[in-house]
């Protein structure tokens, strides 16, 4: 079985093969810049990092450059490099790869090394397969050299390479102990590549790595980690961004036994103290008495009040867009010459994240304060190295960071500014000791970054024969991405993707689209989300469809098929769910199908969800989910179940229970006791297909979510003949649709 | 000084008494397997057995186990052996794996009271604990795996 290092063997198989003793080290960096496509052995001294490397005993070390917060990357990435190279998987180690952006920065992301957006594989997929075929090359260079033959006439089983004309084998380590990587990556075409139908991983399911240590305790978390010397840190955080701290007492928090300090930071006060209990005793005294001066934004404003605001606006065509996001055709012109003309309003709350592992960070500032080591779980290590330098004014090369398995991320931990890993940093840096920084839970929900409220406008307009030809929204919403990365933003020429994306229906024949973004900033924290705008934006497209539907008094998934007549992927996905679900049969008594599709980055996905209300308590019951999804080539198939049969709970939660309200600017949700996630008993049978096509493979790690509200929603109107306008469908909306 | 069995071993603690049981066995007996996610007793993140039954370490104090004997995930089994860590990794059930230390528990202390229990048994009992991942159908076939195997 594949092993993950535990951290101390990890540190020491890192510097082992930067070092390169033994082996042979690759680092060939595709096309990337000229230093980074360096070979390690082949620098003189110069460490630098490489990607694989062989030892003589026929262990292959891969370098595993996404985070791992349970998505699967740090096995299907290093498997795609096993893949071309034709290694035997048990003799693989995979190894978290150093901070070094120019070998393992994500293309997905501007050369970032950063795990989000469920683009992992997608993004290195390429140039993973590439790099393995490299290596595979070199091997069959060094062994047709070593036996004299032309080396076409080589093959390779897994970690072997064969001669067949003279019955000869060797095994990857034995050339190891004796090659030479050339000055250059040698040249792979594309038809070199391995034929799907060759692969001996792709599509086929392995343990993944860091499961065995997940269910024995072993796995390592930040939250775990303790380093010699180490004391304890809380924080309490003005509830409102920009707040700052005015008075607490002091002396009450000072007189806590344990309790050594406490720090008075920009933001809040920190609590310094030699144990657990001790700080957490801390934290509390600080909490229960700190007032705040009222600066920042957001003091004063109410979710509520803001939500009714944000759709006066959105519906009121007088108030002008803040930008065009989405032009296709002249859907003004054509709604005005429309036959028919429908419209909807909708409206979707803030949500947030709740990863199991609430937020904390283990620093070292050395004394004079010039360098830093950091433990934390970051969905990226870039950005997990530069917010401490900028903290404490050093540069990055000064930081030293150790990137943990992560306790859940979903879109939480890759904010320019890594909050959480700074308040560790400026606790050391106060103690001058190293400090391990926990967040409660509470503190996780009151310094929550949420997913954003939006409401939405749309209009319709149908030709005679009933033919969408305009689909016109007006959408206003809370922005995310200034907030949570100003620089990405700016890249993005202040284009709010996070917010806005899933607006466009790319793959439905509807000639003439628009959408209109009415930006809008609260001054309350905010992030991506697990599904980020494709849940809001998809749940109203999918519902206003199933309106329309209903109006025209056609079938929805027929209405869909029409609309995915270009898309032959999008309508296998919808055909094949309707199948699974048998979707035109009578529901049994007292239950109704809800459907839904959604294209998300080039996945495409059905689904079907069952219901059932209880009139009374307002309760909505899914029975079943039905779910199809095409990603492209399954990398692992069982993982891509997984991560659906997860995206569709998270959706689950997002669509029926998960609400955090604003007051006075201050999240009013506190733990999960008035944050109400799902659990077992609210579970549905999952029925979900992958459908394998060989296109290439995309995400698959929130695709799920987003398909939910609508579904349920759409089921809803099914069974009650009433139309739920708002996300989440809690018990008191639905008692109110209801009466 | 407190005094008590963790995982068939003597341990004791000078914390306060009324200090939770979770934080000594993370931060002071350095058993970090067990986890901290809500502190209030619902999430389950940190469950671990007392004297042979499934406890919240977050809600129990310190000072009620004098005496008495803590089972953690890392005192289930020496090898990962436990039908129900079988069970896990059969079922490749672990996404982020947070909450699965308390997940094992839970079914461990399940399986030894009902060895067969019904599916809505499991779900009762196993709706005291959150993942946010939302491995549920694995766990719920993890379970009927190890009830199965033994």
């Amino acid at each position: 079985m594949n092993q993950i290092f535990s951290p101390s063997q990890f540190e020491f198989s890192r510097r082992r093969f930067m070092i390169g003793a033994a082996g042979l080290s690759f680092a060939f960096a595709f096309g990337r810049s000229a230093d980074a496509a360096t070979p390690a052995g082949a620098t003189g001294g110069k460490a630098l990092s490489p990607w694989a490397s062989i030892e003589p005993d026929g262990t292959i070390f891969i370098m595993s450059p996404a985070t791992e917060m349970g998505q699967g990357s740090m096995t299907s990435l290093p498997l795609i490099v096993a893949e071309e190279l034709d290694a035997d998987w048990s003799k693989v180690r995979t190894v978290p790869a150093p901070v070094m952006e120019k070998i393992y920065g994500n293309p997905g992301f501007g050369g970032l090394m950063y795990t989000a957006g469920s683009n992992a594989v997608r993004s290195y997929y390429k140039e993973l397969r590439l790099f393995g075929a490299q290596v595979r090359r070199v091997l069959l260079d060094n062994a047709a050299k070593h036996w004299n033959v032309a080396v076409e006439e080589l093959t390779t089983e897994p970690s072997v390479v064969i001669h067949a004309k003279s019955g000869r084998k060797m095994t990857y380590g034995e050339i190891a102990a004796f090659a030479e990587a050339p000055a250059k990556a040698p040249d792979i075409k594309p038809e070199q590549l391995k034929q799907p139908k060759d692969f001996r991983l792709i599509g086929k399911d392995v343990m993944r790595v860091e499961l065995p240590g997940k269910v024995n305790g072993t796995a390592q978390y930040s939250i775990d980690v303790q380093v010699p010397g180490m004391i304890y840190g809380a924080i309490v955080r003005s509830p409102v961004e920009g707040g700052t701290p005015d008075k607490f007492d002091e002396a009450k928090v000072k007189a806590i036994p344990g309790v050594i300090s406490t720090v008075r930071l920009p933001y809040g006060v920190g609590v310094l103290a030699e144990t657990a209990w001790a700080v957490l005793a801390g934290r509390e005294a600080v909490e229960q008495s700190i007032s705040w001066h009222r600066t920042g934004k957001a003091w004063g404003f109410d979710s509520d009040k803001g939500m009714e605001a944000f759709a006066a606006d959105a519906k009121n065509l007088s108030v002008p867009v803040t930008n065009d996001w989405f032009k296709q055709g002249d859907a003004e012109g054509e709604l005005a010459k429309a036959a028919t003309v429908l419209e909807a309003e909708y409206r979707c709350d803030y949500a947030y994240h709740a990863q199991m592992e609430p937020l904390n960070a283990i620093a070292s500032v050395s004394p004079d304060g010039t360098s830093v080591e950091v433990w934390c779980g970051t969905q990226s290590q870039t950005l997990g190295v530069e917010a401490p330098a900028k903290a404490l004014g050093i540069s990055r090369d000064k930081v030293k960071l150790h990137y943990t398995l992560m306790g859940g991320g979903f879109g939480r931990r890759g904010h320019r500014d890594e909050e959480f890993i700074v308040d560790a940093v400026l606790l050391s840096k106060a103690a001058k000791r190293p400090v391990k920084m926990m967040w409660t839970r509470e503190d996780d929900v009151h310094n929550g970054r949420l997913r954003p409220i939006t409401a939405h406008y749309l209009r319709a307009g149908l030709d005679q024969g009933g033919k969408i030809v305009a689909w016109h929204q007006r959408l206003a919403g809370d922005r995310v991405t200034p907030y949570q990365d100003p620089v990405r933003y700016q890249i993005a020429k202040h284009k709010d993707f996070i917010l806005m994306l899933g607006v466009e229906m790319r793959t439905y024949d509807i000639p003439h689209q628009y959408c209109g973004q009415i930006y809008r900033d609260t001054g309350v924290r905010t992030s991506s989300l697990r599904g980020i705008g494709f849940t809001a934006n998809k749940f109203v497209a999918e519902a206003f469809l199933d309106e329309i539907a209903l109006k025209r008094g056609i079938d929805p998934v027929k209405l869909r098929l029409e609309l995915l007549k270009h898309t032959p992927r999008g309508k296998a996905v919808v055909e094949r769910v309707a199948q699974m679900a048998n979707w035109g049969r009578k529901p049994a008594d007292g239950r109704a199908l809800g459907f839904a599709f959604i294209d998300y980055s080039d996945s495409l996905l059905g689904g079907i969800a069952e219901i059932s209300v209880d009139r009374g308590t307002g309760v909505i019951k899914v029975h079943n989910f039905w779910c199809t999804i095409d990603c492209g080539t399954p990398v692992q198939p069982d993982n891509i179940i997984a991560q659906t049969q997860s995206s569709i709970v998270y959706g689950l939660g997002m669509a029926l229970t998960e609400r955090i309200t604003v007051k006075d600017g201050a999240i009013q949700q506190s733990n999960f006791y008035d944050y109400q996630v799902m659990r077992m008993r609210d579970i549905p049978q999952m029925h979900i297909e992958v459908i394998a096509t060989n296109n290439p493979p995309t995400g698959a790690g929130q695709m799920g979510t987003p398909l939910v509200a609508p579904a349920v929603n759409n089921a809803f109107a099914a069974l009650t003949g009433k139309r739920l306008r708002e996300t989440p469908m809690t018990p008191e909306r639905v008692k109110k649709a209801l009466a | 000084m407190i005094q008590f069995t963790v995982n068939g071993k003597a341990a004791s603690t000078d914390a306060p008494p009324a200090t939770p049981l979770l934080w000594v066995i993370r931060e002071g007996l350095k058993l970090s397997g067990t986890k901290y996610g809500c502190g209030v007793g619902l999430c389950g993140a940190c469950m671990v057995h007392i004297d042979g039954k499934r406890a919240f370490s977050c809600q129990t104090q310190v000072g009620e186990v004098s005496g008495k004997s803590v089972t953690t995930i890392e005192g289930l089994s020496d090898d990962s052996s436990h039908p129900v860590q079988k069970a896990w990794l059969a079922e490749k059930v672990p996404q982020c794996g947070y909450c699965q230390s308390g997940q094992i528990m839970s079914a461990a202390d399940l399986l030894k009271r009902n060895p067969h229990p019904t599916r809505d048994e499991i779900v009762e009992h196993m709706s005291a604990h959150i993942c946010r991942c939302g491995t549920y159908a694995r766990i719920l076939s993890a379970i009927e795996r190890a009830s199965r195997e033994g």
